[in-house]
């Protein structure tokens, strides 16, 4: 028998650390390999951690909630078969190994973090270096001139935040911070409370979105839309549809086809704010919000203005479908430049969205209701929806908002069967 | 390039220099028929003859007053003190006399003198054979003092001291004497005093020393190699005036600095070192400036643990410069 080390995977190309979000193993199971231990979650991603040996688990080094880096030990199994060394002093070896590790991870003396040499100083000035997110490599964790060097030398310099009341949210290690901007103390639980520990997919929605609403000075605006004509077209075609392709042909579909099509014509609001600059994305490539149970994704249909009405709804269907079976990958969560949020679908009427950083805006598909609505001299029944837009003021003003809103209240008021082509 | 020992090196510089120069004369303890207590000047009487290479009482005040006295008058004498421990009687004659003439008679006289002592530790030599005495001197301006490392310092560096028009002290580690090998060019050459040399380069840290510590600091460097701590090796070869220009660059290269001298700390020429480098350097030091000396205690000790204790050696500097490198 003999005790082998499990370590964290390489999830993705560019993925460099990731998160338990929760063991499905516990200390003592027996497990064979490539057995699922452990569901691991990257920037948005959950994937499940199969087993490496096949053995019983003897410890689990890593908590839920812990970020590991690749690599990273994350568990001990003792495997059948291996050499005599584990029967006569696993104990030891394991405890052992558990000293150090930790140790080399986050444990260590960090007493000389913050006591900086002349030298440091200075190069730390001249080169606009943020000193708290550099780690050291001396005695006590002290930053030696060394590891500026280094740094220098690699060309990437962690720089100050413009707002360095801001500085705590925007840097990704300290995450305790980020969720809490606020100096106030959180609050304690009282008998008969129920805790919930805050990790994986909660967490990383908690930072996002502290990210995006301290970093962002949001602005809203809302339209009525009379969508009448589409209530009809829809209704028409929604039975064959179901039955041809299989999946139901919903509105929200339409609604994302239309805002694809006015942000060929404002590519203002399919844009990025970049501290010195604003990009203006070539590409409409629209994040979707998908909720399930507790986790909300972003998914993102990829250049949406190329697809037709029937090709949204077809990429909808299947990226909610991952979404709850928990297989979105990195490359379907990333590269989105504009958000539409189908509030509609909890019945909501009015809502404020909150932007998906780094995005410029996001529209939220509010809840379609039939209301007598004055026209043409008379009162009508009439199939309303409201579109509500939030708007990175940085990067945009009311002017162009309203434009933008006007057009695609034009496009979805004149989808009727005439010219309306579904595939 | 002939391979010499250190020791091989002096005889070598003092011969060629006789041959070149009939101006320059040897005198001192036992340096003529013995050829010296080290044997330094062995082969000399016979080849210069008595009145170039003098045996002198067993008074160091005359060895210095004579030479000095020779030297005012066009001669280039090179005195031997027997070992640098019995420099003292001589102290009033060398910084009275020698420092201050060039300056006390505005320039119309000088004194091109060198004074050779083998000083040093580490050969169980005890109180009067195994001083360092260098800081004696080393604030006393008109005097220079020399202290070599290798055989290839020491005849070059012997050459300029001779050639030098004003009065040099030339300090000889007695255990390099023939502990210490190396190259030394057939030709006539000659290295210019006042200028250190950097024995090794290096980028994590800086060690500055002189004489045999510059063995000790290339030998732990090595060892240290192997761990991954790169270090930087600056050899004074001057010990006064400093190079002070060498002193900075090598500091600042890696701003972490070690120096090492086998004299006592307090107000030893590293001590001077280290006010340069403050003076020079803040703002490119990554660590406080460190010092490897013996102990202030009045002299090396006989017994062997004792001994051991007072002086530097390879593991006490690797120890110093792998404390600097990890800090």
């Amino acid at each position: 028998m003999s005790v082998e080390k499990v370590e964290m995977p390489q999830l993705g190309e560019s993925v460099t650390e990731g998160t338990i979000s929760s063991w499905l193993v516990s200390a003592g199971d027996q497990v064979n390999k490539y057995d699922p231990i452990a569901e691991v979650m990257t920037d948005k991603v959950n994937a499940e951690v199969p087993s490496s040996f096949s053995g019983k688990i003897t410890e689990l080094v890593a908590s839920e909630g812990d970020t590991i880096e690749v690599g990273g030990l994350i568990a001990y199994i003792e495997v059948e078969g291996g050499a005599s060394e584990a029967s006569s002093g696993s104990g030891d070896e394991t405890s052992s190994e558990q000293g150090e590790q930790p140790a080399e991870t986050s444990q260590t003396d960090q007493s000389m973090k913050k006591r900086y040499s002349p030298a440091v100083l200075k190069m730390a000035q001249e080169h606009d270096i943020d000193l708290n997110q550099v780690t050291g490599s001396g005695k006590g964790g002290r930053i030696t001139r060394k590891d500026i060097e280094a740094i220098v030398e690699s060309g990437e310099v962690p720089q100050a935040s413009q707002e360095p009341a801001q500085t705590t949210s925007t840097t990704e290690k300290s995450t305790s911070q980020a969720t809490k901007p606020s100096q106030a103390p959180a609050p304690s639980a009282q008998t008969g409370d129920v805790e919930v520990p805050v990790s994986g997919v909660r967490k990383a929605i908690a930072q996002n979105m502290v990210k995006s609403t301290t970093e962002i000075p949001h602005a809203w605006m809302m339209v009525e839309v009379d969508v009448t004509n589409l209530v009809q077209l829809r209704e028409q075609k929604k039975t064959e549809f179901k039955q041809k392709e299989g999946y139901s042909l919903t509105y929200f579909a339409f609604f994302v086809k239309a805002v694809a099509q006015a942000l060929k014509e404002f590519p203002e609001l399919n844009s990025m704010w970049a501290d010195d600059k604003i990009i203006q994305k070539k590409d409409i490539n629209l994040s979707i919000a998908v909720a399930s149970d507790n986790q909300l994704f972003v998914p993102v249909i990829k250049n949406a203005d190329d697809k037709s009405v029937k090709g949204i709804a077809k990429d909808i269907v299947e990226l909610a479908a991952k979404a709850r079976d928990g297989k979105l990958t990195n490359e379907d969560m990333s590269g989105g430049t504009f958000t539409v949020n189908n509030t509609g679908s909890f019945g909501s009427v009015q809502s404020m969205g909150v932007i998906n950083h780094p995005q410029a805006a996001i529209l939220q598909v509010e809840s379609i209701v039939k209301r007598p609505v004055y026209m043409d001299g008379m009162f009508g029944a009439r199939d309303m929806v409201n579109l509500c837009l939030s708007l990175d003021h940085r990067v945009l003003d009311g002017l162009i908002c309203g434009q933008f809103l006007q057009r695609v209240k034009e496009i979805l008021e004149n989808m009727t069967e005439d010219n309306t082509s579904i595939y | 390039m002939a391979v010499m020992s250190y020791i091989q090196a002096v005889t070598s510089a003092l011969k060629d220099e006789m041959e070149r120069d009939d101006s320059v004369f040897v005198l001192g303890e036992d340096v003529g028929k013995k050829g010296g207590v080290f044997k330094a000047t062995e082969g000399l009487y016979d080849q210069f003859g008595e009145s170039r290479v003098m045996d002198t009482p067993l008074t160091e005040s005359a060895i210095a007053g004579v030479g000095i006295g020779a030297a005012m008058y066009g001669k280039r004498p090179v005195a031997e003190m027997q070992f640098a421990d019995f420099i003292m009687p001589a102290v009033n004659q060398i910084i009275s006399e020698a420092s201050r003439i060039r300056y006390r008679s505005n320039n119309d006289w000088s004194c091109p003198m060198v004074i050779r002592a083998p000083y040093g530790g580490g050969v169980h030599g005890a109180l009067y054979h195994s001083q360092s005495v260098e800081a004696v001197f080393a604030n006393q301006p008109g005097l220079k003092i020399v202290m070599p490392s290798t055989p290839h310092d020491v005849k070059g560096l012997l050459k300029a001291a001779i050639r030098d028009d004003d009065p040099v002290l030339f300090f000889e580690h007695k255990r390099a004497y023939r502990l210490i090998k190396g190259e030394v060019p057939e030709e006539d050459y000659e290295l210019p005093i006042g200028k250190a040399d950097v024995k090794k380069q290096g980028d994590d840290i800086t060690v500055i020393t002189y004489g045999l510590g510059v063995h000790f600091a290339l030998e732990a460097a090595e060892k240290l190699e192997e761990e991954g701590i790169s270090s930087h090796i600056l050899d004074l070869r001057t010990v006064y005036p400093i190079d002070q220009e060498a002193v900075i660059e090598a500091a600042k290269k890696t701003g972490k600095v070690l120096l090492v001298t086998e004299d006592n700390k307090e107000g030893s020429i590293m001590s001077e070192v280290s006010a340069i480098i403050s003076e020079n350097c803040l703002f490119d030091l990554d660590s406080p400036v460190q010092r490897l000396a013996g102990p202030d205690v009045p002299s090396m000790p006989y017994a062997p643990t004792m001994e051991k204790y007072f002086m530097i050696n390879p593991d006490k500097l690797e120890n110093a410069m792998r404390e600097l490198a990890e800090f």
